[in-house]
């Protein structure tokens, strides 16, 4: 039986893992720490990926915490023994503003002229830490003992903060259409730890002020009406590209205990009705299947776009209730995926050495870069029974007293009278047409 | 004669030898038979359920946390420890300190850690699952984390708590869980030769009725309560808000915490944990099923996963590794090259011809709508009438 092997004769590539992290300090304070690992398999278990087959699932109510970060950490080579995955401790990661994980397997091109495809693992974590509620009063963050970019375009002469230790070394680097420059820290560098054998990497800041560019893209979500009967699910999407308008994906997967009414689907943008290129809508089952709604939009250049759907309650069977049904259901998020124009022009040689943060979305144009956004979760409640002990004892209680007075009462005041019968409706309808045709009725 | 008194002399002289030889047979087999009555496990599992929701049962999360901690510490490890805790206290939004449990006030001891596996949570924890991990009748698609792959020398450990009351445990506030099928699945454990011995150990109000129906062999139970009296619990933290373990599991973890995985402490010692001054419950035991004398039993052949090394002088050839062999399917690849798909097609997506709707006979609905009307008309009249009336 023919095995397969992991070096071939013909490309000497083998497996390979990269590890970065990349520290942007933010304008309120915040710092936004992305790790990314990848695992590269010399392997060419080619299967074509297909999007026709493409599957997607969601668990709206999912909890994250150190039980999804172990098994996360067991993927890596060497676990969180060595390497950056050493500095992921959970008492730190989850007390944050954000906090992000996921695992990306995919086939990547290998080499210049990609005939040889190679599997790639990636895995990235993101967080925002909050430096005012992890206790640090002080406008300061450090982070000590592979390759550490800290992002200094807001602060290229030190204004905004300082960083130290200094180093010589700077990178740019366009992630997500905006080009930024790094300071880069490689570890492998044994010139960057100096005398002692640690790297403290701290970060002060000076300036108080400054606000954010906006992302070009994002979204909001949230369900409006009131009462338990019916509702209406808004999505808005913001597009803050100054003069590009560009087409947006928008998936929708909505529980089918919220019925839909596509009847009352509106797409406004600019307060005019925006037409979507393409809709695709298959309905729900009942306990079967949810809806599934995907739209291709356009959305004009510095616009918000609305979608708004409206939706009833559906009543579920009591043992379909969960344990703690008046928390609420929810629904998953809502995807976009759109080709958003850049402002600046990327470089697609992928053999050049990029840092793994911005080969991330490998895209064949020079002017636009993918990106995917998900909007918030909703949280509805739905009609719920009272499952309360006491509830159960006055229905039941008053049941059988209806039922034992109601045949009292009948048995002590009903009285029966003859009555004529009067015709059915068949037979009336019948004489109808046979006194139409003129003959005897019966 | 000489002769039969050497004969005597040398028979007797044969005796003494004998006697001799035997008694130092009957030591070699006594200090055999010894070790045939210590355990005779190879694996050791353990099954921690935790089955109340809601931020104010913190306390049943972090008893089962700290067993499960303690159990891990001597040994055992993640692939055979089956965790299920119905709620999620870490990274709850009431935590004021998230990835976080206590058992202690003063935040002392965070059970939760750095390497915590939950294999079944939240609405997963119910008594199907339950009586499903016990039994092992899963569907075939459950992972192996999920699954109790116990064979008949494995120990398992068997830790419930949660609240409970004279003869039955509630899962989740929503359903329940009575001692009757619980006996029941022990036996089915049993019969299936799913394991070697088994500790059962709960910690609720009236936690003594959970064991009393019990009938299979090797069964070893504790409670933290007798019928008729409630398990309390041990300390609120103020920072946190809520009571952080119940008085019973608080003890016994103060009592695992002095057991390594050489201590040659019994089960007697367990049963003495948490006397009635300390827990205010008298807490009950039950040893009638169970053949060995609990003095003998140590606390790491159900805590801790204590294996047996026998080392061995021989070498065993591992066979050489093979020559790779050519690339399965002989002609390995084409020289054309390849392209990354077109993440957001736009163009395809908005020429997509529309689906053809394909007409549908009319469905089961419809055909016997019409037959009952065409039935009920043709009932009332009777075939032979119809002329008359059209």
């Amino acid at each position: 039986m023919p095995t397969l092997t992991l070096a071939s004769a013909r490309s000497p590539f083998r497996d390979e893992f990269a590890e970065e992290l990349a520290i942007r300090p933010l304008h309120s304070g915040d710092i936004h720490a992305s790790f990314q690992f990848r695992t590269v398999w010399g392997v060419d278990l080619l299967q074509a990926t297909d999007p026709r087959f493409l599957r997607y699932a969601i668990l709206p109510r999912e909890i994250v915490c150190t039980e999804n970060l172990t098994p996360w950490k067991k993927l890596l080579p060497c676990g969180s023994k060595a390497g950056l995955a050493v500095l992921l401790k959970s008492e730190k990661l989850f007390h944050s503003s954000y906090f992000s994980q996921a695992v990306h397997i995919r086939p990547v091109c290998q080499g210049m002229h990609c005939t040889v495809p190679s599997w790639e693992m990636r895995q990235t974590l993101n967080v925002v830490f909050d430096l005012y509620t992890s206790g640090q009063g002080k406008r300061e963050w450090s982070m000590f003992k592979i390759k550490i970019y800290v992002d200094v375009t807001d602060s290229p002469q030190g204004e905004l903060f300082e960083l130290s230790p200094p180093t010589p070394l700077l990178s740019q680097a366009v992630v997500l259409g905006d080009r930024r420059t790094y300071s880069v820290y490689d570890l492998t560098d044994p010139g960057t730890f100096g005398k002692v054998r640690s790297l403290n990497l701290l970060v002060r800041w000076k300036a108080d002020n400054g606000d954010m560019l906006r992302p070009l893209l994002h979204g909001e979500r949230y369900v409006a009406g009131f009462g338990l009967q019916t509702g209406e699910i808004h999505t808005l999407i913001y597009n803050n590209h100054p003069y590009r308008a560009f087409p947006v994906l928008l998936l929708e997967t909505v529980p089918w205990y919220l019925r839909l009414y596509i009847h009352t689907l509106t797409v406004t943008s600019k307060n005019r009705e925006n037409k979507p290129s393409y809709i695709h809508y298959q309905p729900s089952k009942d306990r079967l299947r949810p809806h599934l709604l995907e739209m291709l939009v356009q959305l004009p250049p510095n616009s918000v776009t609305e979608v708004t759907v409206q939706f009833e309650r559906a009543l579920l069977k009591w043992t379909e209730y969960p344990p703690d049904p008046n928390h609420g259901f929810y629904v998953g998020s809502s995807v976009l995926s759109a080709l958003v124009p850049s402002l600046v022009a990327m470089d697609t040689n992928i053999t050049q050495e990029h840092p793994l943060f911005s080969s991330f979305f490998l895209c064949k144009e020079e002017s636009s870069y993918f990106m995917r956004v998900y909007t918030e979760p909703l949280l509805v409640n739905l009609p719920t029974p009272d499952f309360s002990m006491p509830y159960n004892v006055i229905c039941l209680t008053c049941t059988v007293v209806a039922v034992g007075y109601g045949s009292f009462y009948n048995l002590l005041t009903r009285t029966f009278q003859v009555e004529e019968p009067s015709q059915s409706l068949a037979k009336r309808l019948a004489n109808v047409i046979r006194r139409w045709r003129g003959v005897p009725q019966l | 004669t000489a002769r039969p008194c050497m004969l005597i002399s040398s028979s007797v002289a044969l005796d003494f030898v004998l006697i001799g030889r035997t008694s130092a047979f009957l030591l070699l087999h006594q200090a055999r038979a010894e070790r045939f009555f210590r355990s005779d496990h190879t694996n050791n599992w353990a099954v921690l359920v935790c089955t109340s929701r809601f931020w104010f049962n913190y306390r049943h999360v972090a008893n089962t946390l700290s067993v499960y901690r303690s159990v891990k510490r001597l040994g055992i490890p993640d692939s055979h420890i089956v965790l299920m805790l119905a709620d999620d206290m870490a990274c709850n939004h009431r935590n004021p300190k998230p990835a976080t449990v206590f058992s202690h006030k003063n935040m002392e001891l965070n059970v939760y850690g750095d390497d915590v596996e939950v294999d079944y949570r939240g609405y997963e924890v119910t008594v199907e699952n339950f009586l499903r991990v016990l039994t092992g009748r899963l569907p075939p698609s459950t992972p192996r984390s999920k699954r109790l792959l116990s064979d008949d020398h494995s120990n398992i450990l068997i830790y419930l708590t949660g609240h409970g009351g004279n003869g039955f445990l509630k899962f989740q506030d929503s359903e329940e869980i009575s001692n009757v099928e619980l006996a029941d699945a022990f036996e089915q454990m049993w019969q299936k030769r799913r394991y070697n011995e088994l500790l059962f150990i709960i910690d609720t109000c009236q936690g003594a009725s959970m064991y009393e129906r019990f009938y299979s062999p090797n069964l070893m139970a504790l409670a933290s309560s007798q019928v008729g009296e409630d398990s309390l619990s041990h300390q609120p933290d103020l920072a946190i808000g809520v009571h952080l373990m119940d008085r019973y599991t608080f003890y016994l973890l103060e009592f695992l915490e002095d057991i390594h995985p050489a201590s040659q402490a019994n089960m007697n010692d367990l049963f003495k944990v948490c006397p009635k001054s300390q827990c205010v419950s008298t807490p009950g035991h039950r040893t009638d099923l169970f053949q060995r004398d609990p003095g003998s039993v140590l606390i790491t052949d159900f805590f801790g996963s204590v294996r047996k090394v026998e080392i061995t002088m021989e070498t065993i050839n591992l066979t050489v590794p093979g020559i790779p062999l050519e690339r399965f399917g002989g002609e390995p690849h084409t020289e054309t090259a390849l392209a990354y798909v077109d993440q957001l097609p736009v163009a395809q997506i908005i020429h997509q011809k529309p689906k053809q709707k394909d007409w549908h006979p009319p469905d089961g609905f419809i055909l016997g709508l019409w037959t009952l009307i065409l039935l009920v008309f043709f009932r009332t009249y009777g075939i032979k009438h119809l002329k008359h009336i059209f």
